[in-house]
């Protein structure tokens, strides 16, 4: 392992202490917390924005937290769904007197822990409403099963939601806009090479040289399937097919994301945005907005995901509205 | 034989122990199905357990058991810091006022620690998760009215080692279907460590 950090068990607090030294202005770091909150929060009278997870998505989700978007972030170990106390923490210091919503990605821990933090903050009398995150299209979705998981698709639940809660909306408005989100948007990845956990020393897995992993979770949980690496062109084809066919985009207009799981150059990204891009412009898709870049990584992983919103015209005009924050403006 | 504060603390040191000398075992089963973090957690939140239980001074089981819980779920996050974190929470108050902890007692405060874990990650048993530990060893102790430690570590022993066989529908392990069939489920090799620490306290004790 070769990486640039003081001490594995420390790499939290350190990226935490670094990121609130280079957003002074905007963003605070709650005493004897992995919370990440507004500079002004809690903004009184709106409705409270609180998303997080484990570490090593970076910029998600702190770097989502300002104007338009989150209200706090809950950093927790990397890979690890942070614990109910720290996000319950985030819950009281964004409660504005409006409640408070949180963006939660589908995962079991993940979801256990922010739901404890839910019950704590309801037996205080905060209203907290939330959405759990499901985009990932590699994952066949039952309700026998965990489900899906959430992954880039996550930050579009945080620019929407963000954004209904800025212009004065309600609990329930902004709940309705985050699941009317969740219904509309699908992803799909793939890996090159793996990542490695700080504290635990090496690869998530092992993959030659010249395969390539369809479906990679962004924890370096196993995908769907391995086989020979082919070009970006038929990279582009297979994971906009997946998400083609998992929900009826036909005749839509959509917002596009290219993601960076870390270690892909923006290069890259853009050479499999240009097909993404063909192959919606004959199906008749239109494209609205396109967001290429690193949203929700997996450390060094390299790999990419494709993210489609399919839009109306309330989407179109919140994925608009105005945005400040260290990660995403608008 | 009885638990008393002293066994439950030579208990959870044990426990402790074994965590920390299998941490990357856990973890190189984590990465197998999961997403690695199992070790890394459970050492890190058994850790700030023992640091808590061994600078502080209890006068009952439920009072220690409490400790327990809520250290692990102010450290350890993922899907274990809740659900460990909960079946010891659930143990502290089903064992409130019992001290010291009889066979019968103990049993009843597993199964509202299994209850607890079923509730908060919605499992089953056969879904390969700690459950499938946990329920077997319950109806150990309901079937036999002493705590027979060797008899239960080996039905914790058998009961982790069938997860093997089983296809994952809960926790990150589901995402993997068929592929997670030939792997042990973490949890279940947690939870193992965790009944084989008490077995050992038992039979110390007897």
């Amino acid at each position: 392992m070769k990486k640039i950090m003081n001490d594995p068990n420390q790499v939290v607090q350190d990226m935490l202490k670094g990121f609130v030294a280079a957003f002074p202005n905007d963003v605070k770091q709650l005493p004897n917390t992995t919370v990440i909150a507004r500079k002004n929060a809690p903004v009184s009278n709106k409705v409270g924005l609180v998303s997080g997870g484990g570490s090593g998505h970076e910029p998600a989700h702190a770097g989502y937290v300002g104007k338009g978007m989150l209200d706090a972030a809950v950093a927790g170990e990397v890979f690890t769904s942070p614990t109910p106390d720290q996000v319950y923490e985030a819950i009281k210091a964004v409660d504005g007197g409006a409640g408070v919503f949180l963006v939660i990605k589908n995962y079991t821990g993940d979801v256990m822990n922010f739901e404890m933090a839910a019950e704590l903050a309801a037996a205080e009398g905060i209203d907290v409403e939330q959405v759990i995150v499901n985009d990932d299209v590699a994952v066949e979705d039952s309700s026998f099963t965990t489900g899906r998981r959430g992954i880039a698709g996550t930050v579009f639940v945080h620019k929407i939601a963000g954004a209904k809660a800025e212009q004065g909306g309600s609990l329930q408005d902004v709940k309705a806009v985050a699941e009317k989100v969740v219904a509309n948007v699908r992803s799909m990845g793939m890996a090159l090479t793996p990542c490695t956990v700080p504290a635990a020393g090496k690869p998530s897995f092992e993959i030659d040289d010249n395969e390539m992993e369809i479906g990679m979770g962004i924890h370096g949980e196993p995908g769907i399937e391995r086989k020979e690496i082919a070009s970006a062109n038929e990279i582009a084809e297979e994971l906009t097919q997946k998400v083609l066919e998992d929900i009826d985009y036909s005749g839509s207009e959509v917002a596009v994301m290219v993601n960076g799981l870390g270690s892909t150059p923006e290069m890259e990204l853009f050479i499999v945005n240009a097909r993404v891009h063909e192959i919606l412009a004959e199906k008749g898709i239109k494209v609205y907005k396109t967001f290429v870049g690193e949203y929700m990584t997996s450390l060094e992983m390299a790999g990419c995901s494709v993210t489609l919103l399919k839009l109306d015209d309330e989407l179109k005009e919140l994925l608009e509205a105005e945005a400040v924050t260290p990660a995403f403006s608008s | 034989m009885e638990l008393n504060v002293q066994s439950v603390l030579k208990w959870i040191e044990k426990l402790n122990d074994k965590i920390q000398n299998n941490k990357e075992y856990l973890t190189s089963l984590d990465q197998a199905i999961g997403d690695g973090d199992h070790g890394i957690n459970m050492a890190r939140g058994f850790q700030e357990v023992i640091n808590k239980t061994t600078t502080s001074q209890y006068d009952t089981v439920s009072d220690l058991t409490k400790d327990v819980a809520m250290t692990l779920m102010s450290k350890v996050g993922g899907a274990s810091g809740p659900l460990y974190g909960t079946a010891f929470l659930k143990l502290s108050m089903s064992v409130k006022g019992k001290d010291p902890v009889d066979h019968d007692a103990f049993t009843a405060g597993v199964q509202e620690a299994l209850n607890g874990i079923q509730q908060r990650g919605k499992a089953n048993e056969g879904e390969k998760t700690l459950v499938d530990v946990w329920a077997p060893v319950l109806r150990f102790l309901q079937e036999n009215s002493e705590f027979e430690p060797g008899k239960l570590e080996e039905t914790a022993k058998v009961a982790m080692e069938s997860t093997k066989d089983i296809i994952a529908i809960r926790g990150r392990a589901a995402y993997l279907k068929e592929r997670s069939k030939g792997h042990l489920d973490p949890g279940s090799v947690s939870s193992f460590y965790l009944f084989q620490s008490l077995a050992e306290v038992l039979q110390e004790g007897e």
